[in-house]
């Protein structure tokens, strides 16, 4: 017997209204889910992937339109169902679990009596009976107390918990169809990954089938069992998932995978690049749409739009080469520019950056908690830490959201006043408060910015902006030739043209914003660069352009850099330390190579072991950290990770603080285990 | 990349009056989209033509009382006819759109200026002193305009001073409040802490980082300002505390003609229509500079 596919799209066109003109979003695109599958959609942002996946489930926005073909879900069409039909599909054949937790949970009502109001109304269930199975849902998506989470309101619990909720929403009727739209984007990767195996046991018992979507090849990776590419609107390939990342046919998969950073530490090499952007909606080309940045392109790619043919059971590729590239005999490669040249480390153990006893609270200092002494009103962000920054070398501060990384960045940098502690730059003591800085110290210390969109003025050319910052900062008198002279040099160190000088920010893409962001930090040779979380609002494609970047600006300028991320593969390509952060303290500090490998702090061996690799052979590790942050406001005693620490050893962990221990050649990890016991556990562990 | 050009073709620098240029087309195709806002900028136009020639092509001066020629329906000889003493509405009309639009206009002014130059200062130091002022100036804001005026032009004496003195104090306020507002969602942004970061003075940061930033926000709130102010100067000159008889203010000559409607309503219609069109003119233009500017004010 033929199983009829849960959800099949034919030929499906998809169009946006912008500006009083319908661009094409969606071009083309079938797509076949089959009963318990789960099904991968990825795609970089402006793919088209979110429309796509609403479309599926006939959800449009107002100023969208399907312009052709259909959406048979088991063999309806879905085009031509009225809208009071729909509604009773919606929410009990098929339902979403969307990207941002919050927005999607109504703020006025408890989480009860939102899940309950999804049985009573889908199957007729009693007001009691209803509420009994949301404490079940509860229950089922692993919330500890259901009974009192259902009892309260969507902003008292943490996004991860939020997020359980969403899918507890989306389970309750037993759907057909689950729809994950970016689920655990808007997460922390612990809870990411803590999230993630919840899924994939739900998304089993449910046996349903679903659509992940993610721009994250890992998630993907971890997540699925076919995968589709998304392109500029158009279906690139679609494998099953082992296939697809061992042996990928289609050029811009390939590329893609080439250009994630990965876990384990790289950096001589750089990492492969795809060149240019992706097309507007507006100005795609004619032939292949991936033709303008193909590295394998010809002249009838250009011209001619590839068919998506079959190049095996359940494998489809849209390639005018892709018989070349099975074979073996085209190899794929992005361009790859050898590494700049390095500057000499220099002799001996010269820092351009000492921290010592960095504090800093926030919290209501009124009058009245000044006089009655009263400390529990205070949040303690940063908490005494002590760090080195060796020259010309690049430090990665790593942690969770809530672990005070960036606190403590901006405290370097200036931003906040530190309460306590010594910042050394180059071995002078520089004052706290940024105002009292001299510009000889604003000089050496610049910084990179985390959102694209708000790092540059809206009001100001990129000419403008890198002009002022090298007037403020130069050392000797220029003229505006000078200026404007170095404002060239400048945007060619980015791979940016001398026109971009006269562009506004609104005219760059968010990957050329963070360029010039960073030429602006570079405007009066700085010795330190502090990047707070540089690439996490970029594409895959773009951050591996900007990882790039800054290594080579860091060989051609001698300077050095503190990057904070959570993610832990790209630091790794980037850095040659690592400090990782808990709750404002610093737990672990080592060699890139030291840090990553056993033996590691317990919560530095939970991040690496939340990563999703992109690779479906390679499976995600099994360390958990259950719960949230603790808040700053409440640090646990002893030592500050017991409360999720997997390898707590005993009370010992709840009352003393731990000690350093030197695990060799710097590398020093903060916890009550012996560093011999953290190998032997650490290497046994599956 | 892009790296295939690196040498200089085109002048790096395009001319700034070019993109200034480009910019005002696209703001005149926004409002060309816009039939009702084009309908308030061209009343508001056309009061301001008024107000600057209204005086030289008024028929009669304003004080001339035309013999055997009261309360005259309107005419072709008088197109708002005459009131109850025989003065030309039509004329008097003309002649009182200086002071309707050149008292709040300039009170409107000085309380955008004073009013953005501390909503910015506030916003962006924030602290302690931001919340001492801002808890000032909210308490002043519960006081009752009217009462605010009467109190003062009551104690200084009617003038046309002391109603630009009185409206400045009630909008400096009003304005602070949506500037800071305005600058508090700009001062976190990675370019304001760049600034910082390259020791720009506050001033530099207050008016060239930050200011481009609220101007959205200051042209709706000064147009809506600027509607309001004309309704205070109207109602303050209604109950005769504006500008003193006989010079023509359009809110006394409403209450004069109040007291003759029955026979000359015409001395009354005139004088309350152009204040309505006025006032809905500048509204409706600042209505549509908020879409325009895709600005949310909180009014």
């Amino acid at each position: 017997m033929i199983q009829l596919p849960v959800i099949a799209a034919n030929r499906l066109c998809i169009d946006y209204k912008l500006d009083k003109q319908w661009v094409n979003a969606i071009n083309g695109v079938s797509l076949v889910i089959n009963p318990f599958e789960t099904h991968g959609l990825v795609g970089e942002s402006g793919s088209g992937k979110s429309t796509l996946a609403l479309a599926l489930m006939r959800y449009m926005a107002d100023n969208a339109r399907i312009e052709s073909g259909e959406v048979l879900f088991y063999g309806e069409n879905l085009l031509l169902k009225s809208d009071s039909e729909m509604r009773r599909i919606w929410g009990r054949q098929m339902s979403l679990v969307p990207q941002d937790p919050l927005a999607s949970l109504n703020p006025a009502y408890t989480i009860g009596e939102q899940i309950a109001e999804i049985t009573r109304l889908h199957e007729g269930l009693s007001r009691p009976a209803a509420r009994q199975r949301a404490v079940e849902m509860l229950e089922r998506v692993r919330i500890a107390d259901p009974e009192a989470v259902a009892r309260k309101y969507p902003h008292q619990l943490s996004g991860g918990m939020q997020q359980r909720v969403n899918i507890a929403m989306a389970l309750s009727t037993q759907p057909k169809l689950l729809v994950l739209d970016e689920p655990t984007t808007a997460l922390d990767v612990t809870t990411e990954a803590v999230i993630l195996d919840l899924f994939r046991s739900l998304i089993q018992e449910n046996r349903g089938a679903a659509l992940y979507v993610s721009h994250n090849l890992g998630v993907i990776a971890q997540m699925c069992d076919r995968v589709t590419v998304l392109y500029a609107g158009e279906v690139m390939a679609c494998a099953p998932v082992d296939e697809l990342y061992a042996n990928p046919l289609h050029p811009y998969t390939i590329s893609l995978l080439a250009s994630i950073p990965r876990p384990l530490p790289g950096h001589e090499t750089r990492l492969p690049t795809i060149p240019g952007v992706a097309p507007s909606l507006a100005e795609r080309p004619r032939g292949c749409v991936f033709a303008p940045r193909c590295p394998v392109a010809l002249q009838q790619c250009f011209d001619e739009k590839p068919p998506l043919e079959e190049t095996g059971p359940g494998r489809l590729v849209k390639c005018h080469r892709w018989r070349e590239i099975a074979d073996g005999t085209l190899p794929v490669e992005t361009p790859h520019e050898p590494p700049a040249a390095q500057w000499p480390a220099l002799p001996g153990e010269a820092h351009v950056l000492n921290v010592e006893g960095l504090s800093k609270r926030y919290g209501s200092r009124t009058l009245f908690s000044r006089v009655a002494g009263d400390e529990s009103r205070f949040v303690q962000a940063v908490d005494g830490v002590t760090m080195r920054v060796r020259a010309r070398s690049t430090l990665g501060l790593v942690g969770e959201s809530g672990s005070g990384k960036t606190t403590l960045a901006r405290c370097i940098v200036g931003l906040e006043t530190a309460d306590e502690g010594r910042i050394l730059l180059l071995d002078v003591m520089i004052p706290n408060m940024l105002r009292r800085r001299s510009r000889a110290f604003l000089r050496e210390l610049q910084m990179v910015f985390q959102n694209p969109n708000d790092t540059l003025n809206p009001y100001q050319t990129v000419g403008q902006a890198l002009e002022r910052t090298i007037r403020r900062l130069k050392t000797e008198p220029l003229t505006p030739e000078r200026i404007q002279a170095r404002v060239i040099d400048l945007l060619a160190a980015v791979r940016l043209t001398p026109d971009y000088a006269g562009r506004y920010p609104a005219e760059l893409s968010g990957g050329e914003k963070q360029r010039v962001a960073i030429a602006r930090a570079f405007a009066a040779n700085p010795a330190l660069v502090v990047a707070d979380e540089p690439t996490s609002a970029l594409d895959v494609s773009v951050q591996a352009v900007i990882l790039n970047l800054l290594k080579d600006l860091r060989a051609r300028e001698g300077a050095s850099y503190l990057v904070i991320s959570h993610d832990l593969a790209a630091i790794a390509y980037l850095a040659d330390w690592i400090a990782v952060m808990y709750l404002g303290q610093i737990v672990e500090e080592g060699s890139t190579e030291q840090v990553y490998s056993a033996p590691s702090h317990p919560y530095t061996e939970a991040l690496l072991s939340a990563i999703p690799a992109p690779d479906p052979r390679i499976k995600q590790g099994n360390v958990r950290l259950e719960g949230e942050v603790p808040s700053a406001a409440h640090i646990p005693c002893g030592c500050r990770f017991h409360t999720r620490c997997p390898r707590k050893i005993g009370a010992i962990c709840e009352q003393e603080e731990p000690p350093w221990r030197e695990a060799g050649s710097g590398h020093r990890i903060r916890c009550h285990i012996p560093i011999e016991d953290l190998i032997v556990l650490q290497n046994s562990a599956p | 990349m892009t790296d295939a050009s690196l040498t200089p073709q085109s002048p790096p620098y395009l001319p700034r009056l070019k993109r200034y240029a480009r910019a005002l087309v696209g703001m005149l195709q926004q409002f060309r989209a816009r039939p009702l806002t084009l309908l308030g900028a061209a009343i508001v136009a056309l009061f301001l033509l008024l107000a600057i020639i209204g005086p030289h092509i008024a028929p009669y001066p304003y004080d001339a009382i035309i013999r055997g020629a009261a309360r005259l329906p309107p005419s072709p000889q008088h197109p708002f006819g005459t009131d109850r003493l025989g003065r030309d509405v039509f004329s008097r009309v003309l002649w009182g759109a200086r002071e309707i639009i050149a008292i709040p206009g300039l009170a409107t002014g000085i309380a955008v200026f004073l009013g953005t130059c501390l909503g910015m200062f506030l916003g962006y130091i924030g602290g302690w002193v931001d919340e001492i002022i801002s808890r000032v100036l909210d308490s002043l804001l519960s006081i009752p305009a009217l009462l605010l005026a009467l109190v003062m032009l009551g104690t200084i004496g009617p003038s046309p001073v002391g109603i630009v003195i009185v409206i400045v104090l009630l909008y400096i306020p009003i304005v602070t409040r949506v500037i800071r507002s305005a600058t508090l969602n700009i001062r976190s942004s990675g370019y304001i802490e760049a600034a910082r970061l390259r020791g720009e003075p506050v001033v530099y940061i207050l008016f060239r980082e930050i200011l481009p930033g609220v101007l959205p926000a200051l042209a709706v709130e000064g147009a809506l300002r600027f509607s309001y102010a004309i309704f205070l100067t109207a109602s303050l000159g209604f109950l005769g505390l504006g500008v003193q008889p006989p010079s023509p203010d359009w809110g006394r000559m409403v209450n004069e003609a109040r007291e003759s409607y029955a026979r000359t309503p015409w001395a009354l219609w005139f004088p309350a229509g152009a204040i309505a069109a006025l006032v809905i003119g500048v509204n409706l233009l600042a209505d549509g500079l908020r879409r325009i500017f895709r600005y949310e004010g909180q009014v």
